[in-house]
């Protein structure tokens, strides 16, 4: 086992350098100046400087080095948690990230847990629910859930639950009230394709050969769907779930524009719009590094969930 | 017609006159599209209290169905439209989930198909087996102690650390002992085995058949036996009953059964049972196998797998140096249980695998260590068909596309020619041409397999590997089956390399016959010789393994033309 988990953490390292990289050369092949924007962002403009004057600017962000130079020290700092200095806000990046960040874990930690009881939920209503057009309707619900874009629902939620209600407050990062309706958009793409999935996982299992031992014996319904069914039906479910964790940061850039919150995806947004090189890298660089988290928790959750995998993991 | 019960009906010998389950004029039906398909029709069955019945049919013959209605286990869409359900003298025809719930495991237990699939995989054995204690009421804190009792009674070796291990760990031999085990932890009075073996090899199917006749005649458990096989039924049951297209046919005492059948049915399925139409003897189709050029050869062929560190073995000896040759037009059957290496030397043979030691010579040409390129031709001359005929076939192909798979592949022929070469090949294994259209789901898995055939013939192979090519299928599909390849190689001469773990089967194809044990071929010869006269215990054991001898060796013992059927065979 530690083997493997030393193995899954030297991959989830790889993968990281690699996303690092890739954006690297992506971001220096744009044909965009930053001396220029950092300018621009403090109200001049470049035609206003000499030429020696550019020239020691640029010696100064060590813009004149070779490429290969400029990304071995861009990686060197990197490693040491420090990502440089903003182009378009005078303030270094790591301080950026680490103002905004705590904002969006929020709303990924409220939205988490929605996603979760709905889609077990509304999977489970659609195995239990015995009438007929009910349940065609709880299955069917996910795929409408699926489809309905996201700033569409936000704002719809707004209308409903802020203008006409008043329940809720349509913007802004303060207090548990603020959080409800960010949470709720988030969550709720998530726990529809984790309830479509469910679904027919859940369906699938009680088809099982084994479900029949397991109701020959006289268990109930309810115990075979809690001891039987369940975990099995897992299994296809934590692939997804993987997958959704790790979209956070896309998530949040709609999330937060249509709540105004002040987070990553805000922040990501604003430094794609002002094309603020060294910022992008850091959201990317934690993008990419949520994705692999969230994979290795699924995996080692894998192996803890189903013996097959263990087995695997333990002798490979 | 059906028949009511009457007078062939043998009364068992009962203490008690309820019978604990009672079935009367019971008929099925499936919900398809709007519609009742009935599959079960006017059944009158009863097991009485230690009876041991055997319900003998076909596939669809509506057993199954049977069996589930007996433990309210209908498949979806499955509904009681006439008759009774009697379960230990209350009607439950109607009854509500919660009566029939408290019936299972306690009263009626079952044994499942298929011990591969029928274990929950992310549970340990030990808490499955416990939940089914629990049923009879023992205390949590109990049930481990009384798991493992019930899975030693099964006869599960190691008991406390198979408690601790997971379905995927075991063997399926293992698994259906396990499954055994389940079945009576809950003391059940009636045991319903559906095709409890019929995945497992020969020798295996009837050690657990043997231990599970042991366990009802201990506790007095009744027990119905629900079994395509009626060698199987012949040999453990005191009474079959048999099953035609969801009605009784015929019922009574086996060698009622077996020595005096009224239907014409039942006597093809007699006919069809390898050993009972031999008196209980395996005998060889071919007398003789006449010289013939080789076409395969294996020259002393061995294999080692590496094993995962930590074990005290670093390699695993699949294969020790085995020589086999399959001569042209005529058939080998390489024989042996699960795990003796019958895989590996077919995926050897055919170039899957490369040797670790040895030579591989196809019609003379060595084909160890060849690339693709000097394989991809040879490929063309020699052909696979599978054990299993419902995984083998794209569902997404028609007939025709499947069996014009390899002549597209390799470029044989245009449209219309490739067209022809279907219906010729349609008409070879007496599919009607009109199939051509069908897809796999449509078909039955006899005909399945007669598709999985003529695609292997389409490109005339010198030698068709045949890896159990009937495992899965009735004992009567079976039959069709077999003398459908036994038709195809005298009209083709094509040679077949014939695997399989039932000796019986093999009987009834090979000209020669090599045995298999852990690597080793432990036995070879031609095939009068080696069934006729084996000289090594396992070729033996395998022998005595093919269900319905024990039956008609006692029937051969004591019949004398007219002298009065055996009585029913158990104690008591």
């Amino acid at each position: 086992m530690a083997r493997y988990l030393a193995g899954r953490f030297a991959q989830a390292l790889l993968v990281l350098w690699a996303a690092y990289t890739v954006v690297f050369v992506i971001l220096h092949v744009l044909p965009s100046d930053p001396i220029t924007l950092q300018l621009s962002a403090g109200g001049a403009d470049i035609s206003q400087l000499t030429p020696a004057a550019l020239h020691d600017l640029k010696a100064r962000y060590g813009l004149n080095d070779p490429v290969g130079v400029q990304y071995v020290h861009a990686l060197w700092h990197a490693l040491h948690g420090d990502f440089g200095m903003s182009l378009t806000q005078n303030v270094s990046v790591g301080s950026l990230i680490a103002d905004k960040l705590p904002s969006t874990l929020e709303l990924t930690a409220v939205s988490l847990p929605l996603m979760l009881v709905g889609g077990f939920g509304l999977a489970h209503l659609a195995v239990f629910v015995r009438w007929r057009p009910a349940r065609t309707l709880l299955a069917r619900l996910p795929a409408v859930g699926v489809s309905l874009p996201q700033f569409f629902v936000g704002l719809l939620l707004i209308q409903l639950f802020s203008f006409s209600l008043s329940w809720f407050p349509a913007t802004g990062s303060s207090g548990w009230r603020s959080l409800v309706l960010p949470a709720v958009t988030m969550s709720l793409i998530g726990a529809s394709m984790l309830a479509q999935l469910l679904t027919r996982s859940f369906d699938d299992t009680w088809r099982e050969a084994y479900i029949v031992t397991a109701q020959a014996k006289g268990l109930s319904r309810g115990t075979v769907q809690r001891r039987h069914v369940l975990r099995n039906a897992c299994l296809p479910a934590l692939t997804l779930l993987g997958i959704l964790l790790g979209y956070t940061v896309t998530n949040s850039v709609v999330v937060e524009a249509v709540f105004s919150r002040n987070g990553i995806g805000q922040l990501t947004q604003q430094a794609v719009l002002g094309q603020d090189v060294p910022v992008v890298q850091a959201i990317v660089l934690i993008a990419a590094a949520g994705f692999v988290l969230a994979n290795l928790l699924v995996d080692l959750l894998y192996s803890l969930l189903d013996p097959r995998v263990a087995h695997a993991a333990g002798t490979g | 017609m059906s028949t009511a019960p009457a007078d062939s009906t043998v009364r068992p010998p009962a203490a008690d006159p309820t019978p604990i389950v009672a079935l009367s004029g019971l008929s099925i039906a499936y919900r398809q599209g709007g519609q009742l398909v009935p599959a079960v029709e006017d059944v009158d069955l009863a097991v009485a209290p230690g009876e041991t019945v055997a319900v003998v049919g076909e596939s669809g013959s509506g057993k199954t169905t049977t069996a589930s209605a007996i433990l309210g286990l209908l498949p979806a869409g499955g509904v009681v439209t006439a008759g009774h359900i009697e379960i230990a003298g209350t009607d439950v025809t109607a009854a509500p989930e919660r009566v029939l719930r408290a019936l299972r495991g306690t009263v009626v237990g079952l044994v499942p198909q298929d011990p591969m699939v029928g274990l929950n995989p992310t549970m340990r054995l030990g808490t499955q087996v416990a939940e089914a204690v629990r049923r009879r009421g023992v205390d949590r804190r109990r049930a481990p102690a009384e798991a493992l009792e019930a899975l030693e009674r099964a006869g599960v070796d190691q008991p406390v650390m198979r408690a601790r291990q997971y379905p995927h760990e075991l063997s399926g031999g293992l698994r259906q002992r396990v499954l055994i085990a389940i079945a009576i932890a809950g003391r059940p009075r009636l045991l319903v085995a559906d095709e409890p073996t019929s995945a497992l090899d020969v020798t295996v199917q009837r050690r657990i058949l043997d231990h599970l006749a042991g366990l009802v005649a201990d506790s007095g458990t009744a027990l119905l036996i629900i079994t395509h096989d009626l060698g199987v039924a012949a040999d453990r049951a005191d009474r079959v009953v048999v099953m035609r297209r969801g009605r009784i046919v015929e019922q009574g005492a086996p060698a009622q059964i077996l020595l005096r059948p009224r239907e014409q049915y039942t006597r093809h399925l007699l006919e069809v049972a390898p050993a009972l139409s031999h008196a209980g003897r395996v005998v060889p189709a071919h007398a003789e196998a006449p010289p013939a050029p080789e076409v395969l050869r294996l020259d002393a062929v061995g294999k080692d797998f590496r094993l995962p560190r930590g074990g005290a073995e670093r390699v695993f000896r699949a294969l020790d140096e085995i020589s086999l040759s399959v001569r042209a037009g005529q058939t080998l059957g390489l024989v042996g249980e699960s795990g003796s290496g019958k895989t590996t030397a077919l995926r050897i043979a055919m170039g899957l695998e490369q040797p670790t030691r040895g030579r591989v010579l196809l019609d003379g040409t060595d084909i160890t260590g060849a690339g693709w390129s000097t394989l991809r031709p040879l490929r063309r001359r020699f052909q696979l068909v599978h054990q299993n005929p419902y995984s083998s076939l794209d569902p997404r192909f028609t007939v025709a596309q499947s069996i014009a798979e390899p002549l597209v592949s390799y470029r044989v022929g245009d449209r219309a020619s490739r067209a022809a070469r279907v219906r010729e090949l349609l008409d070879q294994v007496a599919l009607p041409a009109a199939h051509a259209g069908r897809r796999p789901a449509e078909l039955s898995g006899g005909q399945r397999q007669r598709v999985a055939i003529a695609r292997a013939l389409a490109l005339s192979p010198e030698l068709v590997f045949l890896d159990e090519p009937v495992s899965a299928l009735d004992v009567s599909v079976q039959d069709q089956i077999l003398s459908l390849l036994l038709r195809l190689q005298n009209e083709l001469g094509v040679g077949y390399l014939f695997i399989s773990h039932d000796l019986a089967v093999v009987a009834q194809l090979a000209h020669h016959v090599a045995v298999l044990r852990a690597g080793r071929i432990v036995e070879s010869g031609p095939a009068a010789a080696v069934l006729s006269a084996p000289t090594r215990e396992h070729t033996r054991e395998l022998l005595g393994a093919v269900p319905g001898q024990r039956f008609a060796a006692e029937l051969a013992a004591a019949a004398t033309p007219g002298a009065t059927p055996g009585a029913p065979r158990k104690e008591g």
